[in-house]
């Protein structure tokens, strides 16, 4: 007698099961590839990725790839007899897809041989074995390399982990209040205004919101910013009430702490009292529809990184699109962010910011490590990173070249003087980007009318479950 | 044969046929009987294969695989990707006690019950109804114009739907003189019903038109000679008939509503999930959240859901065929 229908499913079942099992994971933890492979090679095909487009996000960039770093790389290889084939791999999205995509990438080994990643996501990629430190990858070659003299040891921080050096860093930036200074004249604050404490800040909010038609302030919140509201909202709140996200010494992240709940109280007061507006942090492009209202004048503060300075709102309409202000030097303004009140910030500072910075990583698969390394490099020489700076203005990971770029920029050089010895960086524990999230969600309940202490609840409660209770410190 | 007769009762056929013809035993009549084409099992089976073949890279396996990895703590990043850790149920338990998955189940059949089974259904079916007497210049307008909403791709449609809702800028606010009416944060579940009543009603309007044409004239002559009206007529006559219709149209856009994920591009699921369906939830979950043990794991739930809803209806179906026999 044939076996009956179910017992043959469970049989099939199980034999696939079998067959499965250790199927997952494991692949990719073997030792890098040979640093030497095809270092002779006489044909080299390189591809770099980015999440950077002509005529979109990050357009200045694009263009440097493929007008200047491409030509100029080719040019040096035949030099050297050996004909380079270089592709840019082009992306303009969200930068939580790119990421996606680049560890789809990783995962299956089909992606490009040197791509741009953020420093906050070099814990995750490390631990997922989808990059390895370049000693492994390269070699001497990277270990010896003359440029890293010339890279502070903080941002050689981004693209490290664990001690081992992972890329090379592009750049590096800092956060500011950005402020429309016709706004805040109108309201009767003083042009150089500068508050001193969160209060200082709520009280310039409502003075503005007398105005018609202004929306007060935008401080990032919700879960469709992304990182945006991790960065340039959450974080540096949290460091104005005096201690950081993650405890270096302890291991441990801040859960519903009296600190994580005064930052989630400021969120509803400026998102509850109407200082903001709660609809722009739940839209789904909310952010850009931020970028849009500061440029047309109808938001008074915005706290953001010098990136919405130099590639959102610069004067340039090929470079910045609909949302450049060719009046933006006479018309925006900045002060630093203040603690919550005067020295309860990290480390009793007054004023604080938070750092990061992307770079340029190797893939571990790519058929010529040294080949590749030398792109790397070369996009990071001195020459490179002096054309990149002057295409459009931002601070370099090499002291060298903002020596000579970044004086004739008022802010960049403000950022780079003033905020960068007072900032903080993001921790690079491979749980970083799941704690976000979790951050962007309890912003998003307050703004969605949640009380803050509620809300500080709910968020310990994910983190626990993201890192384990044990590594949760407070609540 | 869904009841068995009772054994006194003689079968007819059996008992007539003529004893000492009887060369094949019974049993291996009825193979032959089966076996209509005369392949052969081994034939047969060998014309069958391929389509098995594909069935099983592309179906069975990926079900399987889906279960498997509903197993482990599997992540996309993270040491969770390198070496996953069997968590045996862990991501089920885990998934049928989180309330963002219940919330997302509730507003999947609001979805699908609002959207589907109702919206499409009965939109579909008045415009089948309306063609069938309507002018012969606006037949061909009115069924493109439906047409061109469901052959669209799903990219350009979101975008043009965007241009009509946007909050500040948006063609409705335009005509409705409403400016800074956010539609798609105020009333996101509302909206992606809308959407998919409007993009999925084609389907249904093709298929009951077919079905339409199946009531016999007479049948609707002799009720309207009777005396029955407009709506007397529908349901008396119609009804009764394209029955079995409704049935297939309904599980088929069920199915296909309850596994959309069109609404993530008009909403992205949100603000703050009030339109996070099930199929948005398990992007958020495996794809931007990285965990993909714990989106295989719903993904399966999801799978399950379907099963139940395709069985159900094939249930109701084959109650109505014996009915009708």
């Amino acid at each position: 007698m044939r076996p009956s229908r179910p017992s043959r499913a469970a049989v099939l079942g199980i034999a696939a099961a079998t067959l499965l099992t250790g199927c997952v994971g494991a692949k990719d933890s073997g030792p890098a590839a040979d640093p030497d492979a095809n270092a002779d090679a006489k044909n080299v095909t390189l591809v770099i990725s980015a999440n950077d487009i002509k005529g979109g996000k990050n357009a200045a960039e694009a263009a440097w790839i493929e007008d200047t770093v491409i030509p100029a790389f080719v040019e040096q290889q035949k030099a050297k007899g050996v004909t380079a084939d270089v592709t840019f791999n082009g992306a303009g999205v969200e930068d939580e897809q790119y990421k996606t995509k680049l560890e789809l990438n990783l995962r299956t080994g089909s992606g490009s041989d040197v791509f741009a990643a953020d420093g906050i996501w070099l814990g995750e990629l490390a631990a997922a074995g989808y990059v390895q430190p370049l000693d492994d990858v390269v070699g001497e070659a990277a270990a010896g390399w003359d440029g890293w003299s010339q890279i502070s040891e903080s941002v050689q921080q981004n693209m490290s982990f664990k001690g081992e050096r992972y890329g090379i860093p592009n750049g590096t930036d800092g956060r500011v209040l950005y402020l429309n200074k016709t706004l805040l004249e109108k309201a009767g604050l003083p042009a150089d205004w500068q508050p001193t404490s969160w209060e200082d800040v709520l009280t310039a909010g409502r003075a503005l919101k007398k105005l018609d038609g202004v929306t007060p302030i935008q401080i990032n919140a919700g879960v469709p910013m992304g990182e945006a509201t991790t960065a340039q909202g959450f974080l540096p709140l949290l460091a104005g009430t005096g201690s950081p996200l993650y405890d270096e010494a302890a291991g441990t992240w801040q859960g519903a702490t009296p600190g994580v709940t005064d930052v989630l109280g400021f969120y509803r007061t400026v998102y509850g009292e109407g200082l903001g507006d709660p609809r722009m942090q739940q839209d789904k492009a909310g952010r850009d529809q931020s970028f849009a209202e500061f440029a047309e004048g109808r938001i008074g503060i915005l706290a953001e990184g010098d990136y919405f300075w130099r590639s959102v709102i610069c004067p340039s309409e090929d470079d910045c699109g609909a949302t450049s202000m060719p009046d933006r030097d006479e018309v925006v303004g900045w002060a630093k962010i203040p603690a919550k009140t005067p020295g309860a910030g990290v480390d009793g500072q007054d004023f604080v910011s938070v750092s990061g910075g992307a770079g340029w990583m190797i893939s571990p698969k790519t058929q010529y490590p040294q080949q590749a390394w030398e792109l790397m490099a070369f996009m990071a020489s001195a020459e490179m990173q002096t054309a990149l700076s002057e295409a459009q203005i931002r601070i370099s990971a090499r002291n060298d070249v903002n020596a000579e770029t970044l004086a004739d920029d008022p802010l960049l050089s403000f950022i780079s003087e003033e905020v960068l010895p007072i900032t903080t960086y993001r921790p690079s524990d491979e749980k970083y980007n799941e704690v976000s999230l979790a951050i962007q969600q309890a912003t998003a309940d307050v703004v969605g009318g949640a009380a803050p202490d509620e809300a500080a609840r709910t968020y310990q409660r994910s983190l626990e479950k993201a890192v384990g209770a044990d590594r949760v410190a407070g609540g | 044969m869904p009841t068995a007769s009772p054994a006194a009762e003689p079968r007819p056929g059996t008992d007539a046929r003529p004893p000492d013809v009887g060369a094949p035993a019974p049993a291996r009549t009825a193979r032959q009987d089966q076996d209509v084409a005369g392949l052969g099992r081994g034939r047969a089976l060998g014309f069958v294969a391929p389509a098995l073949v594909v069935i099983g890279i592309f179906l069975v396996f990926p079900a399987i695989w889906t279960i498997y990895l509903g197993l482990l703590d599997y992540s996309l990043s993270g040491s969770g990707a390198k070496e996953p850790v069997f968590v045996g149920l862990g991501n089920y338990v885990e998934a049928l006690g989180d309330p963002g998955f219940h919330r997302s189940l509730y507003l999947t059949l609001l979805y699908v019950g609002g959207s589907a089974v109702i919206g499409q259904n009965i939109l579909g079916f008045l415009l089948a109804w309306y063609l069938r007497s309507a002018h012969r210049f606006v037949r061909p307008a009115l069924t493109i114009l439906v047409l061109l909403a469901w052959i669209l791709p799903g990219s350009v449609v979101a975008f043009l739907w965007q241009a009509l809702l946007d909050r500040r800028a948006g063609t409705l606010n335009a005509i409705l003189d409403t400016s800074g009416q956010a539609w798609v944060l105020d009333h996101p579940m509302l909206v992606i019903v809308i959407f998919n009543i409007w993009r999925g009603a084609a389907f249904s309007m093709l298929l009951y038109s077919a079905a339409l044409n199946t009531v016999p004239r007479s049948h609707l002559e002799v009720a309207r000679m009777s005396g029955a009206r407009g709506w007397q007529q529908l349901r008396d006559v119609v009804l009764p008939t394209v029955k079995r219709h409704v049935l297939t149209n309904t599980l088929l856009i069920t199915l296909w509503t309850f596994n959309d994920f069109s609404p993530y591009l008009l909403t992205g699921g949100g603000p703050n999930g009030a339109s996070e369906i099930l199929p948005v939830y398990i992007y958020r979950e495996a794809i931007i959240g990285g965990d993909l043990g714990y989106g295989s794991a719903i993904s399966l739930l999801l799978l399950l859901a379907n099963l139940v809803i395709a069985v159900f209806y094939l249930r109701v179906l084959r109650t109505k065929k014996e009915d009708a026999a």
